[in-house]
């Protein structure tokens, strides 16, 4: 068995950029069917185009239309696609020198086998059926039989020019648990809040964490905690967010468990939110154990016990 | 300039770590290594740096769990940098210059098989018309080492010479997780893989941390007889776009080591996760045939994210402490292609210093 738990997680979001009048213009030009670059101080024409000249940092105001047919400059198989990549089976990335340009552009290139690759090959762009300014408005490059031509783009709607791009990134990650997560959340698996004690300074963690932040000493000694505690400081939640699971308003509390150096965050329900107070004594509430798992839901929330308040000095080092 | 030395180094690799992305399991073991190096305890330390990144882990400011294995009581001086080690040395370096601390420790984590890691680094590229089609790290090298083969400036046999040196060099070393060189004939039998690169073209994926100690003037010469001295540091960046670089070259490394003396060096420990790499890097820093190339193994035998760069740091540093060479010099590199590259000088005596 591992020493420590773990579960995939994925990471999702979309990044929206603002593109500028530079790389608007040539996002523009794919939905349109063209491939625009920029001219530098060199005379260089560089698709797609840079924002500023890498001699004279001034802006780029020249753009160039150029062909959609180039030659292959440098080319590598890609036999073991990753994720989102231009295609899911193998394939080749390849830098290309559009007719008309002077340096390469980056995109993918169809071919069944890295044999049916060569520098200097002629190939030409297979546009996106739908083209909506992004650079995957090019599919592809693909090769050039000998005597054929630039094939057309399938007309587009022309529209505004594009301001902005979106870019979808989602990672998938195996995530590991440190041992001493590992060992809390076996812990909540069974009906038990386990912590750790340092052996420095004393204090006791929940959960545990693999060294004491305070004096960076491994913390070794597992401490099972109570399931009552006190109420440290808390907030009610009147704000509705996306994914929220319970109607606000309801109260989220840092709850110090009897024994406990730190507070746990959780959910205090039984009460209405108005009674809440610092001080307040609760008591885990657990789910049914047949909707047990590795987590922290399994407290459902905490509850009043209807003990008296808390002495203000039990706690107030814990704020 | 104040004369500021490594005085301290101690590093874990691995293929996979069956612990959590913020490796604090791995760094607190690696600190009491340094505390036994140095003689001091945490206290002692008066600046502390760390590199890594948030989209290895998979978790956002990574960095600041890490921190556990510092210990903040009484609070500490502490930064970080979504770079390698090597550039959080720099940090911790110029931090000592100021005059405000005599003393760093500087750390790096990653767990680079949390994730796929030739995809997630998709996201150092121009995010525009580059990251969306996600063109990998491997693929990326690829490119550039075709480049260079059609050029006509290397080809498969002077990459697979260079795999079969690391792979032999990385014996002799504890922490290398990809060993054992064979012969250069055996390695050019092997299939391809991402054509024109074999696997062994491609360092492994690594987990791991490292961590070094610098410290300025007497406090250097306390903790060690022959303290590494930083006589040059320098770093430059080459354009984010592919298409406008000369793949074959490396602008940036070659800057930076024009910035510095590199005569006399006897040791070079040069960042180079993809076999044709070190090629690059060897021409651009004009190293002659009289310079031992990564007698650690090189980043061929295990190349920790963020840690990889700051490893060639150590690695050089520890042939000064030793007495093995006089003088010897560190690279490390970031972004695709060899596009972000730190070189720096160590030597046994901070004459001819160009810091
Ligand atoms: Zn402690």
């Amino acid at each position: 068995m591992s020493r420590t738990l773990s579960a995939p997680v994925t990471v999702a979001f979309d990044y929206t950029r603002s593109t500028g009048p530079v790389v608007g213009r040539f996002l523009s030009g794919l939905r349109d069917g063209v491939v625009v670059g920029g001219r530098t101080s060199a005379g260089q024409v560089v698709v797609p185009p840079l924002e500023f000249d890498p001699v004279t940092h001034e802006a780029t105001t020249e753009f160039v239309e150029v062909s959609s047919v180039g030659t292959v400059t440098s080319w590598t198989w890609v036999p073991e696609p990753v994720k989102d990549q231009p295609f899911d089976r193998p394939f080749a990335f390849a830098l290309v020198t559009l007719d008309g340009a002077d340096v390469p552009l980056l995109h993918a290139l169809d071919v069944a086998s890295p044999a049916e690759v060569t520098t200097g090959m002629r190939v030409r762009v297979r546009w996106a059926a739908e083209r909506v300014g992004h650079i995957n408005d090019i599919a592809c490059f693909e090769p050039l039989a000998p005597g054929e031509t630039e094939t057309a783009a399938p007309a587009a709607a022309a529209g505004q020019p594009v301001t902005g791009v979106v870019t979808t990134v989602s990672l998938d990650y195996q995530y590991a648990a440190s041992p001493e997560e590992s060992l809390f959340y076996r812990g909540l698996n069974e009906g038990r809040i386990m912590g750790q004690r340092c052996p420095t300074c004393q204090k006791v963690y929940v959960p545990p964490r693999s060294a004491c932040p305070s004096d960076g000493t491994p913390t070794v000694e597992e401490v099972e905690l109570a399931q009552t505690g006190t109420i440290t400081t808390f907030c009610v939640v009147n704000v509705p967010f996306l994914g929220q699971k319970i109607t606000p308003p309801y109260v989220s509390a840092y709850v110090l468990l009897d024994g406990a150096d730190i507070a746990l965050l959780h959910l205090i329900l039984g009460v209405p939110a108005e009674e809440v107070r610092m001080g307040m004594r609760v008591k885990a509430v657990w789910k049914p154990r047949d909707e047990w798992a590795y987590s922290l839901e399994n407290i459902d929330h905490f509850a009043p016990t209807g003990d008296p308040d808390a002495d203000f000095d039990t706690y107030k080092h814990h704020l | 300039m104040r004369d500021v030395a490594v005085v301290g180094f101690a590093q874990r690799q691995m293929l996979g770590f069956d612990g959590s992305p913020t490796c604090v399991e791995l760094l607190v073991p690696v600190f009491k290594e340094l505390y036994e190096q140095t003689g001091w305890t945490r206290k002692d330390v008066g600046f502390w740096c760390s590199g890594s990144s948030d989209y290895l882990a998979g978790r956002s400011f990574s960095f600041v769990q890490a921190v556990d294995a510092i210990g903040v009581i009484p609070p500490v001086n502490e930064s970080h940098v979504e770079m390698d080690l090597a550039w959080a040395m720099y940090e911790a370096w110029i931090k000592i210059q100021t005059g405000e601390v005599d003393t760093a420790l500087v750390y790096a984590f990653g767990k680079s098989s949390a994730g796929v890691l030739r995809r997630t680094l998709a996201l150092q590229l121009e995010p525009y018309t580059m990251t969306p089609l996600w063109p990998d790290t491997v693929s990326l090298a690829g490119l550039q080492a075709r480049a260079g083969i059609d050029a006509g400036l290397w080809d498969e046999r002077a990459m697979a010479e260079v795999a079969n040196r690391s792979l032999t060099d990385a014996e002799k070393n504890e922490y290398a997780v990809r060993k054992g060189g064979s012969s250069v004939e055996e390695l050019l039998a092997r299939p391809m893989y991402a054509d024109p690169l074999r696997k062994h073209d491609c360092s492994p994926v690594t987990d791991g941390v490292a961590a070094l100690v610098l410290a300025a003037g007497d406090r250097a010469r306390e903790v060690r007889e022959r303290p590494a001295w930083l006589t040059g540091i320098s770093h430059y960046v080459d354009p984010m776009g592919m298409g406008v670089r000369d793949l074959t070259r490396s602008p940036s490394a070659q800057r930076a080591g024009a910035a510095l003396d590199l005569g006399g060096v006897e040791v070079a420990e040069l960042h180079a996760p993809f076999s044709h790499q070190e090629l690059i890097l060897r021409a651009e820093l004009g190293l002659g045939a009289d310079v031992a190339i990564n007698p650690s193994g090189g980043a061929l035998a295990s190349n920790p994210m963020f840690s990889g760069g700051g490893i060639r740091v150590g690695e050089a540093a520890q042939r000064i402490w030793s007495g093995e060479a006089d003088k010897t010099l560190a690279h490390a590199t970031s972004g695709p292609a060899l596009q972000q590259n730190l070189v720096c000088t160590l030597e046994a005596s901070t004459e001819g210093a160009r810091i």
